[in-house]
């Protein structure tokens, strides 16, 4: 198991309590800049693993980004406290994005994102709780995350407990059944702590969504389910903050975060190829300066 | 006693998934933490007084077996020990991946409850049968894979999946079997349990498939065979050291198991015996066959799952290594 980086946690301490305190405009500068931040080191890790699914990764960035940076109550020097929101990936092919995320917020240094996918590194291709901090199931099969996240959220009521549950769902993973087993018993056991956010990118792997197996209309889906759907730009931080907030309702909250597969990086934005394709070196110094812009 | 099959209406013959359902009781009571989680099976798994005393505490997913095991990793994130209960095929086939991934990868005390295993559901056919579920389970790693042969050993078993910090597949017979255990017989992985004496052939048997053990142990004692009857309980962790004295100091090893023979008890002795101490073998249970419609007595008398069909296995052996 990796272990906290006590620096990064007291940074991130820090940089959470200026993101709750400032103004609106001064919370998404924050965010923005941790979100870049993040895709330089996906980047940099994908380029050095010569491996990983870039496009899923920055188009998820600005969902995590915006959870660990102004969501989640979470401790990254205390990451199995028992009350902290509960934080699942089921895209766990997106496992550069959680990581980088994670080490910039304190979990564990920075400097581990050059083992990605190293032998014997703890940051396998997909995500394990086991091995790092802040990771709270194993993913990677998709439509896993969703049925745990419901079994977290059951748990919070029976032990009487009041953290929160997210779990952050592909768009193409939403194919898989068990999802919609998960929706189904959230709904029927009133999850009200539940949010499940899909990183509505319109491509999975081999092609677009609504080419491959339709998904829309996606947001009456989720209502005719019993939750509450509510559609955002999914790059749009003060967006997210605002729709990742709990219903009135008491009704599960289902987030569909529209975003861009890739988004940062020109050449790789919304085109199918670059589901898992590993930018080359020149390609990997254009994406770096974009995304220092 | 003779030889065959075990009378169903024997008075001393009992349905396990009572033992389950009232050592969870039991549990419950002293353990707040303790949850079941079943999927509209609760009159199958026996959880309608559960149901009734901790009506919060039981968490009924409906018909989806992934979900069912999903949720129960959940709540073991959010501290509980979920007690996972459905139908053998169902729980094992559906959910093997949810099983692998969600409970045992991550390490967490999941107690997958496999109800009505085996061929319990005889007449209703192959597709209610759960006789892969040895092999499947065996094969994930962290899983321990436990399989009481009796009432006593159902509740040692639940008791001892509670407290253990880790993924555990029991199997909950649902099949009539006599009481096979001795008082005060320990429940540990990795430990089997000799209930008889004797250094002609061991027999290691799960499950159903003990007294019958016992009963053909009894049979060839009057031919002057001498059996050693280990009633093994884990098929993971196997007490490998009970295997290795039984290839040291008996002349060959029966195994019998309501399952199929390509990956469960059979296949985890074989593997122990063949690269350690290779000894002659028999392994009783279904080979790659799916049952023809009938009872599960019908069933295991089909497939030789009987006091008889130990007993010729081990005459058989006997005479092979006389040749």
């Amino acid at each position: 198991m990796l272990s906290t980086d006590p620096v990064g946690a007291e940074e991130f301490r820090a940089r959470r309590h200026r993101i709750a305190t400032q103004d609106p405009d001064a919370q998404v500068h924050e965010l923005r800049q941790l979100a870049a931040e993040v895709r330089r080191s996906v980047v940099q890790m994908i380029d050095q693993a010569q491996l990983g699914h870039i496009g899923g990764d920055l188009s998820v960035t600005d969902i995590l980004v915006t959870l660990f940076g102004g969501v989640l109550d979470v401790d990254p020097a205390q990451p199995r406290r028992p009350d902290r929101d509960r934080f699942i990936l089921s895209k766990g092919h997106c496992a550069a994005s959680l990581y980088a995320t994670l080490a910039h917020c304190g979990y564990f240094p920075t400097s581990e994102l050059s083992t990605f996918m190293a032998p014997l590194s703890a940051l396998n291709g997909h995500p394990n709780r086991t091995k790092v901090p802040g990771v709270e199931t194993n993913t990677g099969p998709l439509g896993h995350g969703f049925p745990v996240a419901v079994g977290c959220a059951l748990a919070a009521r029976l032990a009487d407990r009041s953290y929160r549950t997210y779990v952050v769902l592909g768009d193409g993973e939403l194919q898989e059944g068990s999802n919609w087993e998960a929706a189904m018993t959230a709904a029927h056991y009133d999850l009200g702590s539940l949010t499940a956010i899909v990183d509505r990118n319109r491509l999975q792997q081999g092609a677009r969504t609504e080419e491959t197996k339709r998904l829309e209309p996606l947001a009456e889906k989720w209502t005719s389910f019993g939750w509450e759907a509510r559609e955002v730009n999914g790059h749009d931080h003060a967006q997210l903050l605002s729709a990742l907030r709990p219903s009135p309702t008491g009704r599960p909250v289902a987030v569909i975060a529209n975003t861009i597969k890739g988004k940062g990086v020109s050449f790789i934005e919304d085109r199918v190829e670059w589901h898992h394709k590993v930018p080359d070196a020149g390609q990997v110094r254009t994406a770096l300066e974009e995304l220092s812009r | 006693m003779t030889a065959g099959l075990i009378p169903e209406n024997a008075a001393q013959t009992y349905d396990c998934r009572q033992a389950f359902a009232e050592e969870l009781i039991a549990l419950a009571a002293e353990d707040p933490r303790i949850v079941a989680v079943c999927n509209d099976s609760v009159g199958s798994s026996n959880l309608v007084r559960f149901r009734e005393l901790y009506p919060h505490r039981l968490i009924n997913v409906g018909i989806a077996e992934q979900d069912l095991v999903g949720v129960g990793a959940g709540l073991a994130n959010g501290g509980l020990i979920p007690f996972v209960s459905a139908a053998g095929p169902f729980l094992t086939g559906r959910a093997t991946e949810q099983i692998k991934t969600d409970a045992a990868y991550n390490g967490l005390p999941v107690i997958l409850c496999g109800q009505s295993p085996g061929m319990a559901y005889g007449e209703l056919g192959p597709t209610h049968h759960s006789i892969e579920d040895l092999s499947w389970m065996r094969a994930i790693a962290d899983l321990a894979v436990a399989v009481p042969a009796d009432p006593a050993q159902t509740r040692a078993a639940v008791r001892w999946a509670a407290s253990h910090d880790g993924p555990v597949y029991l199997r909950i017979p649902r099949f009539k079997i006599p009481a096979v255990t001795p008082q005060d017989a320990p429940f540990q992985p990795g430990r089997s349990l000799q209930l008889t004496d004797g250094d002609d052939i061991t027999v290691m048997a799960v499950g159903t498939m003990v007294s019958r053990a016992l009963t053909a142990a009894e049979t060839l004692r009057t031919e002057g065979i001498g059996v050693r009857v280990l009633n093994m309980t884990f098929v993971e962790p196997m007490d490998v050291d009970a295997v290795l004295r039984a290839a040291r100091e008996t002349r060959g090893i029966v195994t019998a198991e309501e399952a199929t023979t390509t990956g469960g008890l059979g296949a985890a002795v074989a593997s122990v015996v063949a690269q350690n101490r290779p000894v002659p073998m028999r392994i009783l249970g279904v080979h790659r066959r799916f049952a023809p419609t009938g009872s599960a007595s019908f069933l295991l008398e089909h497939f030789g799952l009987t006091a008889d069909g130990i007993a010729v296995a081990v005459r058989e052996l006997l005479s092979h290594e006389r040749r």
